[in-house]
């Protein structure tokens, strides 16, 4: 199991694996916003299961699934603002469909039919998706530091993992993050495995704990738990957004499929502790909360299942129809004006420009 | 009418920036009230505050990487990388995302970054403080590279680059920024991407850029006492590389020698050579030279007069060629 360290540092957890409460459950949140978190992540894990299904039916062409994160995504990116800014690695595909970026764009990542930004990170407030690993910690403080000499009382929130974490990166950022103060929320999703590496191998002392050493807070929270997650993240963010600097949060959940479809998990992990983590599946969780407390009933399951149904079609049937961009984009873009030695090479190989 | 040095030069350019447009920012280790080591940033915070001209940690990765946050916040980062040798952690963040943000967000987000890094060899530096990075970064599509080799051009190269929309890796040939130029500072003159001929004559063109520079015009003066005559061109940018200048040169001579201090091997003189030979082929009537650092490490202060050409090596080139 991937908690053997957390005995040094207390987890926050609101609502236990069965669905039972045994923390304050009041986040701050309507019974209309509780409900919506269910649907989203209903909604997310039908879409990452029909990417799983068109890789391998050939329509997308390697795709990392999140399958049993979806609320440490849909939590934390839920406590955001309009304004926040999100700089996500490349599994965060749950954390942009809460903030509404086109996710048949997004998808065009995985289509191969354009980079990590395609669609635009500006007007969505999520930065492109980013491979090379930890690097997008240290954007996201720098646009913290930007908004901060703007004075606007916004926050940006970098996404990594716990192999993130073993980066030079991870650490500049958030030295950086520190020392100006920079209004941060470093969301560290411990999902237990860097493709095959487990965290035993990965780091000697919990995520979360590091945060000390930089200056600022560090919490570790049951991952899996929307409502924590929710609740630490949002604390988080009102601490920056008050002047008040960078926190470290690190998501204890687990990544239940395989680092991606090129990817066989079952060549260095066992069934049993896939199993185990499976008991702890945060929609089920969630779910019996929610029935239990009243909130909703079985018809709203139903109807959420139905409408992601709808959802997911319609998403297929966009990023199915998507073709081969002009090849005259690979020129396009290089620079703001593309110098002649690049005009003449264009000319070359399309026979334009 | 001033004597600038280049040190002068860069940093009038950078007031002149920070003073001409309030979203310039500028930051690195040591460039507070220090100034920088080269003191290419003196009296910057003092004028302008610690907001806008600030001290970062040692983390050449964070300058870099912050440089994309703060751009795509609406920031305009320059960015001061102490010495070349110490700038190979932040290659990363400047291939990975500088170069390619462009291109990655399809032509919506752009890095308009410029990232100074006081290189090149000539001032008996410790190891690590001689070394020409050019190539790593001319061979990454969506930099500009850019080399002043006089204060005054320095002026204009820096404030072209810090308007520039994309971002530009400017780097200052550190045995030329107690040099002095005598003139006003003014952006009037070539862009980036331009060429200039910094001497003329008949009988070979030299073609070199940023300390090499004045080293080639030393060599044309050695030479014209023999009557020999060389142009000279300074090349300025190496992205975008005035391909058309070139061409031009060799064309109007027949013979090229290119200098550069970076060792020989996939050197700028590799791409200039293969661009002569699809420009001007037809014109050429001796092989072209290279004169070039060898392809070993940057030497200990004591050795580089060997190591770097000289005023020697580069006469004796352009004799070979002239008398080919």
């Amino acid at each position: 199991m991937t908690e053997t360290a957390s005995a040094d540092v207390p987890t926050v957890r609101l609502v236990d694996h069965d669905g039972a409460v045994v923390g304050d459950v009041d986040v701050g949140l309507a019974d209309d916003d509780l409900r919506e978190l269910l649907r989203l992540m209903i909604r997310c894990r039908r879409l990452d299961r029909e990417c799983w299904a068109l890789q391998r039916q050939g329509e997308l062409t390697v795709y990392p699934p999140f399958e049993g994160q979806e609320a440490a995504q849909v939590g934390s990116a839920f406590a955001l603002g309009g304004e926040d800014f999100v700089f996500p690695s490349f599994r965060e595909l749950a954390a942009a469909i809460v903030r509404g970026v086109d996710v048949v764009e997004y998808l065009q990542y995985h289509r191969g039919t354009w980079h990590g930004g395609p669609y635009d990170p500006i007007a969505s407030r999520f930065a492109p998706i980013c491979v090379p690993v930890a690097t997008q910690i240290v954007h996201a403080v720098g646009w913290a530091m930007g908004a901060k000499l703007d004075g606007i009382p916004a926050c940006s929130l970098a996404y990594f993992g716990d192999g993130s974490a073993s980066e030079g990166d991870f650490h500049e950022a958030a030295n950086m993050a520190a020392v100006f103060r920079a209004p941060v929320v470093l969301f560290c999703q411990n999902n237990g495995w860097a493709i095959s590496v487990p965290s035993s191998e990965q780091y000697a002392a919990p995520i979360a704990a590091r945060a000390a050493g930089y200056g600022f807070p560090g919490v570790r929270v049951d991952g899996n738990d929307v409502l924590a997650v929710f609740a630490v993240t949002k604390e988080a963010v009102e601490r920056a957004r008050a002047g008040d600097g960078p926190t470290l949060i690190e998501a204890m959940t687990y990544r239940v499929g395989s680092h991606s479809t090129a990817d066989d998990a079952s060549r260095y992990r066992n069934d049993a502790e896939v199993e185990a983590w499976r008991q702890r599946d945060p929609i089920d969780r969630y779910r019996t909360y929610l029935l239990g407390s009243g909130v909703i009933d079985h018809a709203f399951v139903r109807a959420c299942d139905e409408e992601a149904a709808v959802w997911v079609a319609e998403i297929r049937a966009a990023v199915t129809a998507l073709g081969e961009p002009p090849a005259s984009e690979m020129f396009d873009h290089a620079y703001a004006d593309p110098p002649a030695t690049l005009r003449r090479q264009r000319r070359e190989l399309l026979g334009d420009g | 009418m001033v004597e600038l040095t280049m040190v002068a030069a860069l940093n009038t350019a950078l007031r002149d920036a920070l003073a001409g447009d309030p979203r310039t920012l500028v930051f690195g280790e040591d460039v507070g009230e220090l100034g920088g080591v080269f003191r290419v940033t003196e009296g910057l915070q003092s004028e302008f505050g610690r907001e806008r001209v600030f001290n970062t940690p040692i983390a050449e990765a964070g300058i870099a990487g912050i440089c994309v946050g703060l751009a795509m916040a609406g920031w305009r980062p320059i960015a001061e990388m102490q010495f070349e040798g110490f700038s190979y952690p932040s290659l990363d963040q400047v291939i990975s995302h500088l170069a390619k943000y462009r291109e990655r967000t399809r032509g919506r987000v752009g890095v308009p970054a410029v990232i100074r890094i006081p290189s090149f060899g000539g001032i008996k530096g410790k190891e690590h403080h001689g070394e020409s990075p050019e190539t790593y970064y001319v061979h990454t599509a969506g930099l500009k590279v850019v080399v002043p080799s006089s204060p005054l051009d320095a002026y204009r190269l820096l404030r072209l680059s810090i308007d520039d929309p994309d971002p530009v890796i400017f780097l200052e040939p550190k045995s030329r920024y107690w040099s002095k130029e005598t003139g006003e500072p003014t952006l009037d003159g070539p862009g980036i991407g331009r060429a200039r001929t910094v001497r003329d004559g008949g009988s070979c063109a030299v073609i070199a850029y940023g300390a090499m520079v004045t080293r080639c015009i030393e060599a044309a003066e050695v030479l014209s006492a023999e009557g020999v005559e060389v142009s000279v061109l300074d090349l300025r940018s190496l992205v975008p590389l005035d391909v058309e200048a070139i061409g031009e040169a060799v064309r109007a001579t027949g013979r090229a020698v290119v200098v550069h201090e970076a060792p020989l091997t996939l050197g700028m003189g590799a791409e200039i050579v293969a661009r002569i030979v699809e420009e001007a082929f037809d014109h050429l009537e001796a092989p072209i030279a290279r004169v070039t650092g060898p392809d070993v490490p940057y030497p200990p202060a004591s050795l580089e007069h060997r190591y770097l050409p000289s005023v020697e090596r580069i006469s004796t080139a352009v004799r070979k060629v002239v008398s080919y």
